[in-house]
């Protein structure tokens, strides 16, 4: 057992020295490697994390949206429709919302504006998002002018800025009074944009979204559920898009690692020749050459894995967020919370590491099976 | 000690290059001795040296190492056999570039997981005897030909094999290296070691330390002249 634990001491002394020896080599080898598991890891931690964030953000929401529809394009709820509801049962909770969209030429943004349904907003007054208050370099009792759709300009007095952690969802929200926003948007008493729904069972969910359809045929109600599957296709698609992107690095670096690490030096072929001449086993050799390898990849995987969890924790995917965010003007700014999901670790792993081993180990077993004699000939 | 029964080693075997290096080799070759193969390049010395020295297999034949038949034994177990039983010293040298002379020294007794405190020391005694302590560090790629030759030799012995195998030793060296060569053969016949060396340097061939020459042509025995020393 001591000899055996010798052996490998001896053995992994031999890598590092042999790695040493080939510097230029492994180092550049090492910097791709990592810059490849790094990109992939980018991509992955922060789709990861923005899923989770949606996903966290949407556990609030209602579980159901009841939009009208006119001619399949969503308008206002009239008069009576709430009312009507309160006859379905399982209905625990119901409110009409007031919200619409704004654009503000000035910033060339689109701004969302809504009224709070548990908040008093004092009339003529705003509270605004921290991405709008930013573009338009607003501060708490700044005055602000917007232009209605109709042509009457309209001011307000900025009560607030919206706490930042939220800016996710709220990085162009504009929060007003009902009076103001009915008078701003000419929504007369008694609209509303949709009607939020909260239900007492999530069994009843869906029994309840078919009554709702059934009894107003010129509505369509929206799952809490519905939300997270699309946001989770989109989030997919944007993935897919950076990640065929990442494609051609990853081939790009494919190639250079089955060059750099399966196609043997005449030096290293010699250096195989030699220990096998002096005693060695193939088994050495290829023991001693699998370290070599794992060594490299390990140490790409770990460091790009941790460049990459910077990159997304603590620097906000400065690189590529602009693809993967979408297509805002107003980018929000937040600090994802950190999620790592093993079996993405997993994967990543075996991508990357697995492959890189595989190419180095088989030119290295066709040289360590050769005749030792070689040697002798020079 | 060593004996071999009708040796031969084809080389490409079926294909229309087949080469036959050695054509029914019969030897004994005594413990405690010194043996040098002579002959023209192309009669068969490596080869027969490395079939010595368990480096390759014959095609045919047999090989007795003491009373053990060798010939037909596994990768394996000839790798084993040529750890502990032999010390090669190549007409290149053979060193790792980079790896300073100890750590080359080192080599050879790594598969055997000895502990690296008695390796070290070993080492140390070894490059000492060979006069060269002081150039432990340095990586062999700065050492002249004569030291590489000596970190090759004490390589060869770190194992503390029965029997040294050298190929073509003196081809690299001048005629002053050659001769300290010689005289560091001389020790180490002194302590008991069998010696198999390859040459057609008369400094060696012709030396009194080299006990008997067995001539080679196309892969086979040439018969000593009558009063030679073969």
């Amino acid at each position: 057992m001591n000899a055996w634990i010798e052996k490998q001491k001896y053995l992994i002394d031999f890598t590092l020295s042999s790695l040493a020896r080939r510097k230029a080599k492994n180092l550049g080898l090492l910097l791709v490697y990592t810059l490849i598991v790094f990109l992939l890891a980018s991509v992955m931690l922060f789709t990861h994390a923005l899923r989770q964030a949606a996903t966290q953000v949407l556990a609030g929401a209602p579980e159901i949206v009841l939009q009208r529809m006119v001619a399949g394009r969503h308008d206002l709820i009239p008069p009576g429709y709430l009312e009507r509801i309160g006859r379905i049962r399982g209905v625990q909770e119901k409110e009409g919302r007031l919200w619409g969209y704004y654009y503000d030429p000035v910033v060339k943004a689109n701004y969302t504006f809504m009224v709070p349904n548990h908040q008093e907003i004092a009339a003529g007054t705003l509270f605004v998002g921290a991405g709008m208050a930013r573009a338009r370099g607003l501060a708490v009792g700044n005055l602000i002018s917007f232009r209605s759709y109709s042509g009457q300009l309209f001011s307000f007095t900025i009560a607030g800025i919206l706490p930042s952690d939220s800016e996710l969802v709220s990085a162009d929200l504009v929060l007003l009074s009902e009076a103001d926003f009915r008078a701003f948007f000419e929504i007369a008493a008694g609209h509303f944009t949709d009607i939020a729904l909260s239900v007492a069972n999530p069994l009843e969910v869906r029994n309840i979204a078919s009554k709702l359809a059934q009894q107003f045929p010129d509505a369509r109600p929206i799952l809490r559920a519905e939300i997270l599957r699309t946001y989770e296709s989109v989030f997919n698609w944007r993935e897919g898009i950076v990640l065929a992107l990442a494609s051609l690095a990853i081939l790009a670096f494919a190639i250079l690692a089955w060059e750099k690490a399966s196609g043997l030096s005449a030096d290293e072929k010699r250096e195989i020749g030699i220990l096998k001449a002096i005693g060695w086993e193939t088994g050495d050799v290829l023991k001693m050459k699998f370290w070599e390898g794992a060594l490299i990849s390990q140490a790409a995987f770990l460091i790009g894995y941790l460049a990459a969890y910077l990159h997304v924790f603590r620097f906000s995917s400065s690189l590529f967020a602009p693809v993967l965010k979408g297509w805002a003007v107003l980018y929000p700014r937040f600090e994802l919370s950190p999620v790592i999901d093993g079996f993405q670790v997993a994967t990543l792993f075996f991508f990357t590491v697995f492959p890189y081993a595989a190419a180095t180990l088989v030119p290295i077993w066709r040289a360590a099976i050769t005749d030792p004699d070689a040697v002798m000939r020079g | 000690m060593i004996e071999l029964k009708d040796i031969h080693k084809a080389f490409n075997a079926g294909r229309e290059n087949e080469f036959h290096a050695l054509k029914g080799i019969d030897l004994h070759l005594p413990a405690q001795r010194v043996t040098a193969f002579r002959g023209p390049s192309g009669s068969g010395k490596t080869t027969l040296l490395s079939i010595i020295g368990c480096l390759s297999r014959p095609t045919s034949g047999r090989v007795r190492l003491g009373d053990r038949d060798i010939s037909g034994l596994p990768e394996r177990f000839l790798t084993d056999i040529r750890r502990q039983t032999f010390g090669f010293i190549f007409q290149q040298f053979n060193l790792i570039r980079g790896l300073s002379a100890q750590e080359n020294v080192m080599l050879p007794a790594y598969p055997l997981g000895g502990h690296w405190r008695v390796l070290h020391e070993r080492a140390e005694r070894l490059l000492g005897d060979l006069r060269l302590s002081h150039r432990r560090a340095a990586a062999v790629e700065h050492l002249s030909g004569g030291e590489q030759q000596r970190v090759a030799i004490a390589r060869a012995l770190i194992n503390d094999p029965q029997i040294i195998i050298a190929d073509e030793p003196t081809a690299n060296l001048d005629s002053a290296l050659a001769l300290e060569f010689m005289a560091i053969l001389e020790r180490l016949h002194g302590i008991g070691k069998t010696v198999i060396l390859t040459s057609h340097d008369p400094l060696v061939v012709d030396s009194a330390i080299v006990h008997q020459v067995i001539d080679l042509r196309d892969g086979c025995i040439v018969p000593p002249p009558p009063g030679g020393n073969g």
